[in-house]
């Protein structure tokens, strides 16, 4: 049996990747391709007369495959099904990281959840509120309800946006410019920013056309998610180059961390680094730039 | 746990295991087939055996088709077949206990 340690409800988490918890040859070395996270999954990827199956698949795999330092996320059928108690407890007694909920759609979807994640984790002797919590938005009403999701539990780690059933909904389809999910990306990090969760992208499901992926995850970065979800390994190393800061925002952010604490100490609140103004509100933002790098393996110093 | 009907779990894709269980005729009888037969046999035989044994299942006709799983799959796939024979498989598993 492998111990995982204690999941942390803030991490870099740049990529999430579905695999399908039902097939072994999947599930057994998921941890080689270098995703943060990955997302085993009992909901779409397997099919009605095969969800028993998965779950007894899926208890094993948690139980005997070192994940290492990936963190392992499971995507449990929708409330409206008759699944999704059983896939609570096969994922609490397994010891995974975290419980994605598809179909979110309000508070109460996800105060439902924890009450059975609480239950299971009494079950099987699991440390009370260390199974974490994501929400999937696939609906308007998930969109439109995203702050109080957001705000929902104290093991929330943040939202993603599923694409498929929401353009379905929005009566849209993919488009170059993104302009068919505009307005749900926009509430949906806005929701995450102002509960203080992170926030995941839909995947990017044509695996041919690796020129619109790109335009995608560019703008994913701009606008100011976490990470995005993934079906490929082929698709990770791009994301991870994407949200991997440069060595000029580095150096900046270096730089204005030992500027703010030398001023500071002086008892000076405001000062310029190379022409910018700086106060405090820039550190929050320099800090997690380090951070990021350095967990992207781009920073060594001590400064973070 | 008594074998009531005869019931399947697995797939013959690669690193999976396809286990049948049927009612028995006095005790355990396994049918085992794998591509890694050579290498591997005697430890398959073992660890259906050992499963078999956790869930208390002791009169059943058994049969293993596998196709290179890791002893993980092979638990999972003929703990879901039991569980499948009794009708028992969709709730309430004994995750930590008789299955482990």
């Amino acid at each position: 049996m492998i111990p995982r340690p204690r999941p942390e409800r803030f991490r870099l988490r740049r990529t999430m990747m579905f695999m399908n918890a039902q097939k072994p040859g999947l599930i057994k070395d998921a941890y080689i391709y270098g995703c943060d996270s990955i997302m085993l999954d009992l909901e779409d990827a397997v099919a009605e007369n095969q969800k028993d199956a998965a779950r007894f698949s899926l208890y094993h795999a948690l139980k005997t495959v070192d994940y290492g330092s990936t963190e392992v996320i499971v995507r449990i059928n929708g409330l409206d099904t008759p699944h999704w108690r059983e896939d609570i407890r096969v994922c609490v007694a397994g010891g995974a990281d975290g419980i994605r909920i598809a179909k979110c759609e309000s508070a109460q979807d996800v105060k439902t959840v924890e009450a059975a994640v609480e239950a299971a984790e009494e079950e099987f002797d699991v440390e009370r509120g260390r199974t974490l919590l994501m929400a999937a938005l696939e609906s308007p009403k998930g969109i439109l309800n995203a702050y109080e999701i957001c705000c929902a539990s104290e093991r929330m780690l943040g939202v993603a946006i599923s694409g498929g059933d929401l353009r379905k909904c929005l009566q849209t389809s993919p488009q170059r410019d993104g302009v068919d999910m505009l307005a749900a990306r926009g509430q949906v990090i806005l929701a995450a920013r102002a509960a203080g969760v992170q926030c995941f992208d839909t995947v990017f499901t044509n695996l041919d056309d690796q020129e619109g992926f790109e335009a995608e995850v560019l703008q994913n970065k701009a606008m100011g998610f976490d990470g995005k979800s993934l079906i490929n390994p082929k698709q990770i190393r791009f994301v991870h180059q994407v949200f991997a800061p440069t060595q000029k925002e580095i150096a900046q952010a270096e730089k204005i961390i030992r500027a703010y604490r030398e001023q500071s100490a002086s008892g000076v609140g405001v000062f310029t680094v190379d022409g910018k103004m700086i106060d405090i509100a820039f550190i929050p933002g320099a800090e997690r730039t380090l951070k990021l790098a350095r967990a992207c393996g781009l920073y060594e110093g001590d400064l973070v | 746990m008594e074998i009531l009907r005869s019931a399947m779990a697995g797939t013959l894709e690669s690193s999976d295991a396809q286990v049948t269980v049927e009612p028995g005729e006095g005790g355990i009888e396994l049918e085992l087939s794998s591509s890694v037969m050579n290498q591997y046999g005697r430890q398959i035989k073992a660890t259906v055996l050992e499963t078999l044994e956790r869930l208390e299942v002791k009169d059943a006709r058994v049969t293993v088709v596998d196709k290179g799983a890791l002893d993980c799959t092979l638990k999972a796939r003929v703990e879901c077949a039991v569980f499948r024979s009794c009708g028992k498989s969709a709730e309430n598993i004994p995750w930590g206990g008789a299955v482990r």
